[in-house]
Formats: structure tokens, sequence, C-alpha cells
């Protein structure tokens, strides 16, 4: 005896014998009718629950029998690869489903207002009993508000996470670093509050006769500082990836610093730092808090980012799914589908940017 | 074109590490020089002392004075990119820029560099390659990226786009030790062909190859582990090869160590 033969009988591998019974796919599929049933018969048989315990212990016997059947005939190694795979592939499908659900939710019930009055006209004068009315105004209001957010913290959290990473040095940089991390944290509440604070009741008098105002250009602050740390640290992490030899290639053609940052390092992590832009635009698209506190909300259009109340989708929603009147919901879903299709095409379009200067061919 | 490079006294350190000793050497242009000796003895540091590359590594430092025809390469008022352009450097894995073809990378150094005029990129860009012996096997797909090459081809892709550049100068980091025998041979051509017009510096593992390429070698070695490398002796490829002055150099090419 090896000290390697430790499988079961029948299955044993040793240096002479290196190959073991094989079970057919179908067996899975057996195994998985088989656990279901009996997960079945006894939960109705004791009557202890509902399909959805019928389906949890069904996972819990298949994984078993999985186990026991593979074990019996391919031996141990393989039964806990077969146990594994099943448990990691039914682990992914768990995590699709609240997305799915999530998508057939929105599409389902925010197609009933899917209407060209929705995307042309506000909810000024709409009453309670009034069953049109629309969301242009959030969407000019998040529009302009992500806009804005996007243009300050881009170039921003760009520019911080080179310096981070090519010239921060000591004492300082850590500082940054540190500083960065605590942002990622604060929560958006508290990002409203603080420009609220900060803007609204202190600088924007300054602009306004000495009367403090709320603006959409508020809101887009109070998103400027939920977006930096994001932006900043997945920034931070592409331009590590980027490996030295390339820059040190670049130095030795006598090209200066700044010319390899840009020219060489920014675009071999672009694809990858626009998924960490588009990841934090996705987040401030979302944002409801801030722009209560900052931006006011309205039922009417204002496509002045920078006087006057102004509403986002992300607030229109709240507002409609809290309204009394028996058309709020039905608004309410369509305006959160128009979120997520805007958040999905600029995803897209900024992918498709990215690979477009990439060499993918 | 070629430049002599005199190195009086220069010891690197890293941090408080000092990772060569007092090397002093001179080079003659237009000559093949090899470095030779044990890993860790700080051949690759020379090597990048020389162009300033060593400084790139944070806590990186140098003493001594290194100079090109005469002029000290670390006086203060020398400009770093000046120094780089004129001595090109050539890496141990092949560094194409991913995101760029293989014209792309040949002309980058150019381009980084300020020349625009699409005439004189494309001259230049079929020139270098055609002197790296590459030419033929791309010419077809210039719009490709460089990354999509062999290992071999990789690196003449890279020596071409050091030379491109025109550097008097060409630093070479152990540049076949990726490759295969082939491939290497390749290089080795290539480099007796530049050795017309470059002065080059190669550091390699291979004594076949430093016997093979140059003219002068140089044997570096180290006491033992922590103690900074020493430039043991340098002298003719032939004698060092035939009959070495010291003990070190000759346990060290035969096989023998210690």
């Amino acid at each position: 005896m090896s000290v390697l033969e430790r499988e079961t009988d029948g299955v044993i591998m040793t240096p002479q014998n290196i190959r073991t019974r094989r079970l057919p796919l179908v067996v899975n599929v057996i195994v998985a009718v088989v656990a279901i049933g009996l997960a079945a018969a006894v939960v109705f048989g004791f009557g202890i629950g509902n399909w959805v315990l019928v389906a949890v212990l069904g996972l819990v016997f298949y994984l078993v029998g999985l186990l026991i059947v593979a074990g019996r005939v391919e031996g141990g190694r393989a039964a806990r690869d077969r146990m594994w795979k099943a448990l990691i592939y039914t682990a992914c499908i768990l995590a699709v489903l609240p997305l799915a659900s999530v998508v057939w939710t929105l599409v389902s019930k925010g197609t009933q207002r899917l209407d060209a009055n929705f995307f042309s006209s506000s909810m000024n004068n709409i009453g309670a009993r009034d069953p049109n009315g629309g969301a242009y105004h959030a969407i000019v209001g998040t529009v302009e508000q992500v806009g804005i957010a996007t243009l300050l913290a881009v170039p921003l959290g760009v520019l911080g996470a080179i310096y981070l990473v090519e010239y921060g040095r000591g004492r300082f940089a850590l500082t940054v670093r540190f500083f960065v991390d605590v942002m990622t944290g604060i929560p958006s509440i508290v990002a409203g509050l603080f420009i609220l604070a900060f803007w609204v009741l202190i600088v924007s008098p300054w602009f306004n006769n000495g009367q403090p105002r709320y603006s959409g250009f508020a809101a887009a602050l109070a998103l400027t500082v939920l977006m930096l740390p994001t932006i900043v640290r997945s920034t931070e992490e592409m331009l590590r990836l980027v490996p030295g030899p390339l820059r040190e290639g670049s130095y030795a053609l006598g090209v200066p610093q700044w010319k390899t940052i840009v020219k060489i390092v920014l675009p071999t992590a672009l694809p990858g730092i626009v998924t960490g832009i588009m990841l934090a635009v996705a987040r401030a698209a979302g944002e409801t808090a801030p722009v209560l506190l900052v931006a006011g909300g309205a039922a009417a259009i204002n496509f002045d980012p920078f006087a006057g109340n102004q509403s986002s989708l992300s607030l229109f929603v709240f507002q409609q799914a809290g309204d009394a009147s028996k058309y709020a919901p039905a608004r309410a879903w369509t305006a959160a589908m128009t979120l997520v299709a805007l958040v999905l095409i600029l995803t897209i379009a900024a992918k498709l940017l990215a690979r477009r200067n990439a060499l993918t061919r | 074109m070629a430049k002599r490079i005199e190195a009086h006294d220069v010891s690197s350190y890293y941090g408080s590490f000092k990772a060569i000793d007092s090397i002093s050497m001179t080079v003659e242009p237009k000559s093949i020089t090899a470095l030779i000796g044990p890993s860790g003895c700080g051949k690759s540091t020379f090597l990048r002392s020389i162009n300033r590359m060593h400084e790139v590594l944070p806590g990186a430092r140098i003493e001594g004075r290194l100079t090109i025809d005469d002029q000290n390469i670390y006086d203060p008022d020398v400009d770093v990119t000046a120094v780089r352009r004129m001595i090109g450097m050539v890496f141990q894995r092949p560094n194409p820029f991913p995101t760029m073809s293989i014209y792309e990378n040949v002309i980058a150094g150019l381009k980084l560099n300020g020349v625009r005029k699409k005439t004189v990129l494309d001259e230049a860009a079929e020139k270098t390659l055609r002197s790296a012996n590459l030419w033929d096997e791309v010419k077809d797909r210039l719009d490709r990226p460089g990354a999509g090459l062999s290992g071999g081809q990789q690196q003449r892709l890279c020596i071409a786009r050091t030379i491109a550049v025109e550097p008097q100068v060409v630093l070479m980091d152990e540049p076949c030790s990726a490759l295969d025998p082939i491939s290497t041979l390749a290089i080795e051509d290539l480099m007796f062909q530049l050795k017309d017009r470059f002065t080059i510096i190669i550091v390699t593992h291979n004594m076949q190859q430093a016997a093979r390429v140059s003219d002068r070698t140089g044997f570096f070695s180290i006491d033992k582990t922590g103690d900074p490398g020493r430039l043991i002796e340098y002298d003719d490829t032939q004698k060092i090869f035939s009959n070495p002055k010291q003990k070190k150099t000759e346990d060290y090419i035969t096989g023998r160590f210690g």
C-alpha cells in the first residue's frame, strides 16, 4: 500500500492504476429528481412547510445524495469535486435570480405607463385624481445632477488616483489613502447633510442676495462626494495592475513621466477605470436622500441646475411610491424602469467606447 | 553616433542596501560588452545605472561618476529624459505596449517625443523593422497588436522600438533569457549588425552567448549574500574565456564555484 492509496475499494488509484469509473451527467439529474421527491415527501408528509422548504431541503438532499452516489462509484475525490461543482453552480443561479426577478418585476409593472406622455410631461398641476403626469422633470434632474457630478468627480478622482499610484510617497499619500477609505463609508444622507450645511446654508446665499437656496448643483456636489472615493479606489487598483516594465519601457525611450502616464499607463488601464466610473455613476443615479435634502424635489420642470428646486428619478420613485393616488404606483414603476434603463444604456455605451480604443480584434 | 562610457567608482543603493560597490570600467564605442556573473551580483543594477533607470525604483540612489563622452549623466542639471533618449534599453521580458499595434509600438518613442509627420514615421518604422530583421515577418500586419507576436518577435519589436529613437548606446538586460535558441540566434545576429552603429552592453547568464557576441567581458561577483557586487575582472572576451587573471573568474566560467 502506498501512502496515496486511500480511496474506497474498487476505485483505488495507484501509480499502476490511474483510471476510475466515471458517472454520466444524467446521474446528476436522477439524483436531483430523487432528492426533490424525497424533500417533497418529507415536507408535505409531516406538514412542516411549503414549496420553499422543499426547494431548500431538496438542494441539501441533492448535494448529500450526489456525494454518496458518486463516492460509491467514482471515489472520494471525484465525488467531492462533483458536489462542490453542483454547489457552485447553484450559488451562481441563486446570485442571478434576484437580478432576474428585479428586471422581470420592473418590466412587467413598468410598461403600464410607458407612453409618450410620461416622458414629455412633469407632475406640475397633477392632482390625486389625474391619471396622467410624467417624469420629464425628474429625468432632466437626474441627467443634470449625475452629469455635473460625473464632470466633477471623474477628473478629481482619476487625478487623485494617479497621484497615489505614480507620485505619492510617504505620509501625505498614506493620509490621502486613509481618508479616501473613510469617505467610502460615508452614508449618502451624511453627504447630503454636509452639502446642506456647507453649500446650501453658507455658500449659496452669496450668490442669491443672502438667501439660501436649493439647487440641482448642490445635489450634484453631494453626489460628487459619494462618487469620489469609488472612482479613486477603483482607478488606483487599475493603475497598480499596469505592469512596471511597461512604464520602464516607456522611460527607456526618453519619454517623460507625465507622457508615460497619459499615453501608456492610462490607455492600458482604461477599460477597468471606465468600469469603476460607471459603478460610481450607477450608485449616484440611485441616491435619493441627498437630492431630497439639498435639491428639495419639485413637481415642475427646472432646466437650471444652479437655481431652484429640482427632482430626480430616484426621488420621483420615492415620492410616487408613497403617494396616496391610485395612479402613483404605476408612475413609480415606470420611473424605476427608466432609471435602470438609463444606467444600463450609459454603462453599455461607456464600455463600447473604452473598447474601441483598445486593440481588441 | 556611438559613444564611450566611463564609470568611475559607481556604487548603487536600494535604500540602505548597497547593491554594487565602486565599479569602474570603460566601454569603447561601437563594441559589444557582456556583463556576466551569478544572480544578485549587481550586473542588472549597474546596467540600469547607466541610463538612470535605477532611480525609478523608490529609495534607489547612486554614488560616483558615470560619463558619456566626458559628460557626467548624474550632474544635477542633466535632463534624465535626454539621457534615456541617448541610451536605450531592452528588457529581460519583451514589453510591447499592449494598447498599441506593431506599427505604433515601433514609432512610440518618436511619437511620444513629438515627431508628428506621417512620412517620417512611416519611413522610420520600415527602416527600424528592417534593421531588427522583423520587417518581412510583420509587414502585412502592422496594424495588429504588438502583444500578439511570438516571444522572439516581441523582443525584436522591442529592440526596433529602442533603436527607432536612434540612441548612441543600447543596453540589453538578459534579452534572450525568455527566448528559444532560434529566437536567441536571431537576436545575436541582430546585435552583430547593430554593432556598427551603437555601443552595446548586454547582461547575460549564458556564457556561450557572452563568448559568441561580445568584444569585452566584465565578470561581476559577490563574496556572500548581502554583500555588494564587485567587478572582479574586465578584459577582452577572448582572454576572459581562455586565460582569466583571477581565480574567481576561472572558477565561474568553468562551472566551479566558491
